[in-house]
């Protein structure tokens, strides 16, 4: 794909065939429009997802990444367009596929959880309203903690963890339901350098292990040039959707982010540096 | 040191209190973890209102406290929804609203039937047979209600958000629960009164909470708190001479104060 071509102004065309070759699209966002307050948020969306992919999204605060993610979900309405999960609405039905990571636990330190009660808690649903967690479930929880490499922590308290730790465990919590997706918001937040590392590694063997897909929302673009396959730049409309590698080529990022870019993360990552045209002090 | 016990009225007293110990520390709990403190004394303060209104129309004022405190309680929960108010906005609104209708009620009913001071501030000395029932019916239902649904309420408790995308149905567990809150309020009038039940709707589980760090052993210590709490303060009340909810409330307090304590040695 040419540098021109991925710099449509209002963000992708609905069909761009060359990269998304027959496979299953998990997430189909055509031309979603969405308003708070009387101003747009979002502005002529169109997103993909496909099995076994991770997409990144990124862009500034209040650019619009939380209030995608939650159209993903079904937890907003667009006002205009139409998004799809799984080929169908998104809502109660087809979120069951989904597992999810907030930007935030919004647990307190001090609730009073083990490790397995809380992965055990992604099976609640399946489960239903009167039945109690028995020794398969537990099984079953105790098969995730290990797959995450949290398995000798599992009768400790939640609160006890480290950050990088808890977001382990909130990732054994959403694989435990068998998703095919997971949709993640800023999962560097409150989790050391080391950590991040090691759990965007395991992003990448659940993806491909599993063949499972994931999109993150991220304003660390180190993070996500590393990592995802693919990404969408995001600043309430999107100005870059496709691979991450010609990405890196194309000044999307500094239409995204302006002039703030200097704020950003700066690691030997760093994308400013990485650019020809770098102004980085 | 123990004629007090054979007292018609301090047999009652104890029985109630020690049921609803149990009721009230479950509920506590929940309380405390889901952070609906501030909705307890909103509710608690809304009963009033429905007293009032029973006294009006010349009906039970536990039956009337019944509707109108879950009324108020739901209503809490549908405003306090919504983008523009938030939650402590719309219960500041709501429990001021009832307990001014509670006034204007009580101008209105010209009746003094009703002894609206034991509602109140708790007055162990009306408490009757038919109360035992009434709590122990009631009490029953709201530790039933709270027994299924006990996983669902821990995880909303612990992320709503998850909870909310992983398809629990949050809203309407958060309405059911502000319901058996509201129940749980009115079965307790009588015993600690309007003005103190909201103390015990959050002190046996705040308490719990500074020393355990697991839900079995939380919901073990807020009842032991609250059991201490009730009948030490009903002990206490009749040697001293004292009002009983707020020496049961005192008392609490007291303990919370040493777990806040033990929580912070633990450190």
């Amino acid at each position: 794909m040419t540098v021109a071509a991925a710099l449509q102004p209002s963000g992708l065309p609905p069909s761009t065939p060359d990269i998304y070759p027959d496979t299953q699209l998990l997430v189909d966002m055509s031309d979603v429009w969405v308003k708070f307050d009387g101003k747009w948020v979002l502005k002529s969306i169109y997103l993909k997802c496909t099995q076994g992919e991770i997409l990144g999204i990124v862009g500034p605060n209040g650019g619009g990444k939380s209030t995608l993610l939650k159209v993903i979900l079904g937890l907003i309405q667009p006002d205009k367009g139409a998004a799809q999960l799984f080929g169908q609405k998104p809502g109660k039905q087809s979120r069951l596929n989904v597992g999810y990571l907030p930007q935030v636990s919004h647990a307190e330190r001090s609730f009073p959880v083990t490790v397995l009660d809380v992965v055990l808690m992604g099976l609640y649903q399946q489960l239903g309203i009167f039945s109690r967690v028995r020794t398969t479930h537990r099984q079953k929880a105790l098969e995730q903690l290990d797959r995450v490499g949290m398995k000798e922590h599992a009768a400790k308290p939640f609160g006890k963890l480290s950050g990088g730790q808890q977001q382990r465990v909130q990732i054994a919590r959403a694989l435990v339901s068998s998703p095919r997706l997971l949709v993640l918001d800023e999962p560097s937040t409150g989790v050391d350098s080391v950590g991040q590392e090691d759990f965007y590694e395991l992003l990448a063997s659940l993806r491909d292990n599993q063949r499972i897909s994931v999109i993150m929302v991220s304003h660390d673009i180190g993070v996500v040039t590393t990592y995802a396959d693919r990404v969408a730049c995001l600043n309430r409309e999107i100005h870059y959707h496709g691979d991450t590698g010609p990405w890196a080529e194309t000044d999307a990022y500094q239409k995204v982010f302006g002039k703030n870019l200097k704020v950003m993360v700066h690691d030997a990552r760093c994308i400013s540096c990485m650019m020809r045209h770098a102004h980085h002090d | 040191m123990i004629e007090w016990i054979h007292l018609e009225f301090m047999k009652n007293a104890l029985a109630a209190g020690m049921m609803l110990s149990v009721v009230l520390a479950v509920v506590s709990c929940f309380v405390v973890l889901r952070r609906f403190s501030f909705i307890g004394v909103g509710v608690a303060h809304s009963a009033f209102g429905g007293v009032a209104l029973g006294a009006l129309l010349g009906i039970s004022p536990t039956l009337s406290a019944i509707v109108f405190a879950v009324a108020v309680a739901n209503a809490i929960g549908v405003v306090g929804n919504q983008k523009r108010l938030s939650a402590d906005t719309a219960i500041g609104i709501f429990f001021s609203l009832a307990m001014a209708l509670g006034v204007i009620f009580i101008g209105m009913s010209n009746s003094y039937n009703v002894d609206l001071f034991g509602y109140l501030f708790g007055n162990i000395l009306a408490i009757t047979h038919q109360d035992l029932v009434v709590i122990a019916l009631l009490g029953g239902l709201v530790l039933v209600s709270i027994w299924m649904f006990f996983k669902e309420f821990m995880f909303v408790a612990f992320d709503s958000e998850v909870a909310h995308v992983s398809g629990i149905p949050v809203r309407f567990l958060d309405h059911f629960f502000l319901s058996i809150l509201s129940l749980t309020v009115v079965i307790s009038m009588k015993v600690v009164g309007i003005i103190l039940v909201s103390a015990l709707l959050v002190i046996p589980g705040a308490a719990a909470a500074q020393i355990t760090d697991r839900y079995v052993p939380m919901f073990a210590v807020a009842v032991a708190v609250a059991l201490v709490s009730t009948v030490g303060g009903l002990w206490i009340s009749y040697y001293a001479n004292l009002a009983s909810g707020a020496t049961i409330v005192t008392l609490a307090s007291l303990l919370f104060f040493i777990s806040f304590g033990i929580g912070k040695l633990k450190k």
